[in-house]
């Protein structure tokens, strides 16, 4: 059956108000200022040199949240640990998720791992044989170990458990006292295997 | 697996009640006749909804039931992702409930009116920004791509097994509008001091999860993001506000940001150090690697679909690129040997998925599917031995090498790992 174009835009014209998808009476026309020149339509407005929105961040504000440690050490807190009270903070603390040994896991494996090969990248990545930096260490166990409870550990739990990880990847002797400088100081294997990114774009495969 | 198309049926007098009854005054359509056939073409909900008693509006939509979408979720420990289904969603926007997930410390409960976000370091004024104050900034929003850089990982394998989905493969890849505040009118809001080139993103997560991003893609179009198509971000995506770096590696759009750090070199965080990075067979590990590469992945036909009977068929899929726009999709039904130029669904944004599909007329006989993206750089997205040639096995990131299916001659279509070796 077919219908009329008439009664079809009739009746669609009723569903539209019945649905309130028409203007209500009263409402200002879509005309409404259609006989002004556009010559007299300002450019969008310009934003102003600042908006202020955002409050003064205070110093002890700033010092509550800024807790990152960067490659150069800075951010590294005072405080010191040993490799033997590191040996007691990491059986406490992490071995349950990554070994008594840090061999084991069943996550990340923290300890020793195949040597970088000519050209043949490890096949497990562990803090031996692939971590750039050992400042990275306490960035990372501050703001986020153990995983059950992140940044539990004290600054001096923090840098024992570490100087246990670095001992067993034979990076340090077993007598290491590590606080800021002497972490700082430590070279690791991996450093200067990290190159950036060569990527461009183009019809070059990399 | 064959869908039901919609029959249409002429409509009965119980339907014509039900269908105006409330709605349209008696008297006001000249005809019941002419009411039906408009009903008929333009109202087809109603007449669904006629069918019983119909259904009322609600305050929240819901999907059919008969519409079983959901994400594949991962092992919630170590890390824990969950993955949009691909295979199953048309188009390129993802809607925000399957948009996929990768978290590394967990989902915050975050209060949108506790939410603080500090931006300090080599900066003139630093400042703590609520989320009010964010949302009073100009406004952007744009549609783009999120992709986590292990995407693809589990196809990275000649020895893969068939019965991979492309949800499995590729599910870690969504689209949408994200809308929020320019980074760069917050840096010049707290003034960037000379000699910065460098900044740190911090969540609020369990992980606290940070990544040192260079200031120069900060200024050129990254968004403090606060919503995601047409809503407020979901809680999985970094609500209230996420950091979003349009054609980035997923992990550096950190969620539920927190504090901003400027300063004049890279942190070294460990997902950028022994995570985030990709051993090279040069001896190298190459480090940084934030841009996601032009990829292709088909969605239809894939596995768990089976063809059922030979004719003709659309093969669909979707193509992006976090360099730019995708100008050009090939089609491969014969395992490579020849390649015919797929239609891209206008607008290809810049680093958003755009959809292509090809016509395809299945003659019954076995046929191996390749897809092929190119982008406005040049860039042909690689088959697996370019990539091994050029970087090596050894790491799982950044695997956008051309991904091969089979279709049997039974209709079945299975991952073809073992054409990629």
């Amino acid at each position: 059956m077919r219908v009329g174009r008439g009664a079809r835009a009739a009746f669609l014209t009723l569903v539209a108000a019945a649905t309130s998808c028409a203007p209500p009476d009263g409402a200002p026309s879509h005309r409404a200022g259609a006989g002004a020149s556009l010559a007299s339509v300002a450019a969008p407005t310009p934003a102003p040199a600042r908006f202020g929105f955002g409050a003064a961040a205070d110093p002890g504000r700033i010092a509550r949240w800024d807790r990152d440690v960067g490659p150069d050490g800075v951010g590294l807190p005072p405080g010191q640990g040993t490799v033997a009270q590191g040996a007691v903070v990491y059986l406490a603390r992490c071995a349950a998720c990554h070994g008594v040994t840090g061999t084991e896991g069943p996550y990340d494996v923290l300890v020793g791992g195949e040597p970088w090969g000519e050209g043949d990248p490890p096949r497990r990545r562990t803090i031996g044989n692939y971590w750039p930096y050992a400042t990275t260490l306490f960035d990372y166990i501050t703001r986020a170990m153990p995983q059950n409870d992140p940044g539990s550990l004290t600054a001096d739990e923090t840098y024992a458990v570490i100087a246990w990880l670095l001992a067993r990847n034979g990076l340090v002797p077993d007598d290491t006292v590590l606080d800021a400088v002497a972490l700082t100081a430590v070279r690791m294997p991996a450093r200067d295997r990290f190159v950036p990114d060569d990527r461009r774009g183009g019809p070059e495969v990399r | 697996m064959v869908e039901r198309r919609h029959e249409a049926r002429p409509l009965k007098r119980r339907d014509w009640i039900a269908t105006t009854s409330g709605m349209v005054a008696a008297g006001l359509v000249k005809t019941r006749f002419d009411a039906v056939d408009v009903l008929a073409r333009d109202t087809q909900a109603v007449d669904a909804a006629a069918q019983g008693r119909g259904g009322v509006v609600s305050v929240l939509g819901r999907r059919s039931p008969e519409v079983a979408l959901r994400r594949l979720a991962g092992p919630a420990l170590p890390s824990s992702n969950s993955r949009t289904p691909i295979h199953l969603l048309d188009g390129t926007i993802t809607p925000a409930d399957l948009h996929f997930e990768r978290h590394h410390g967990g989902v915050p409960t975050v209060a949108a009116e506790d939410y603080e976000l500090l931006v300090h370091g080599m900066v003139e004024r630093p400042t703590v920004f609520r989320l009010s104050a964010l949302k009073r900034y100009p406004a952007v929003s744009r549609i783009a791509f999120l992709e986590c850089s292990g995407n693809g990982g589990a196809g990275y394998n000649p020895d893969a097994p068939g019965t991979l989905t492309p949800q499995v493969i590729d599910g870690l890849l969504s689209t949408s509008e994200w809308v929020g505040v320019p980074l760069a009118t917050l840096l010049h809001e707290v003034g960037v001091r000379p000699g910065a080139s460098w900044l740190l993103a911090e969540g609020s997560d369990a992980a606290r999860l940070a990544r040192s991003i260079p200031l120069e893609k900060a200024l050129d179009d990254a968004l403090l993001a606060y919503g995601q198509n047409g809503e407020p971000l979901r809680p999985e995506q970094g609500y209230p506000v996420r950091l979003f770096l349009p054609g980035w590696e997923g992990n550096s759009n950190v969620k539920w940001i927190r504090r901003i750090e400027v300063s004049d070199r890279p942190t070294m965080t460990r997902e950028e150090t022994s995570k985030y990075t990709d051993p090279l067979n040069d001896g190298t590990a190459r480090q940084f690697s934030f841009t996601m590469d032009a990829k292709s992945v088909l969605t239809f036909p894939a596995y768990p679909y089976v063809l059922p009977e030979r004719g003709w068929w659309e093969v669909k899929g979707l193509a992006w690129s976090g360099r730019g726009r995708i100008v050009r999709v090939d089609v491969s039904t014969d395992g490579g040997r020849s390649w015919t130029r797929a239609r891209l669904q206008e607008p290809a944004l810049d680093k958003c998925t755009v959809r292509f599909r090809h016509l395809w007329k299945w003659d019954g006989r076995e046929a191996v599917l390749m897809t092929r993206a190119v982008d406005e750089t040049g860039y042909v997205q690689p088959t697996y031995r370019q990539l091994v040639e050029a970087r090596g096995a050894r790491t799982a990131y950044h695997q956008n090498n051309i991904r091969p299916w089979r279709v049997g001659s039974d209709g079945s279509v299975t991952f073809a790992a073992d054409v990629m070796a």
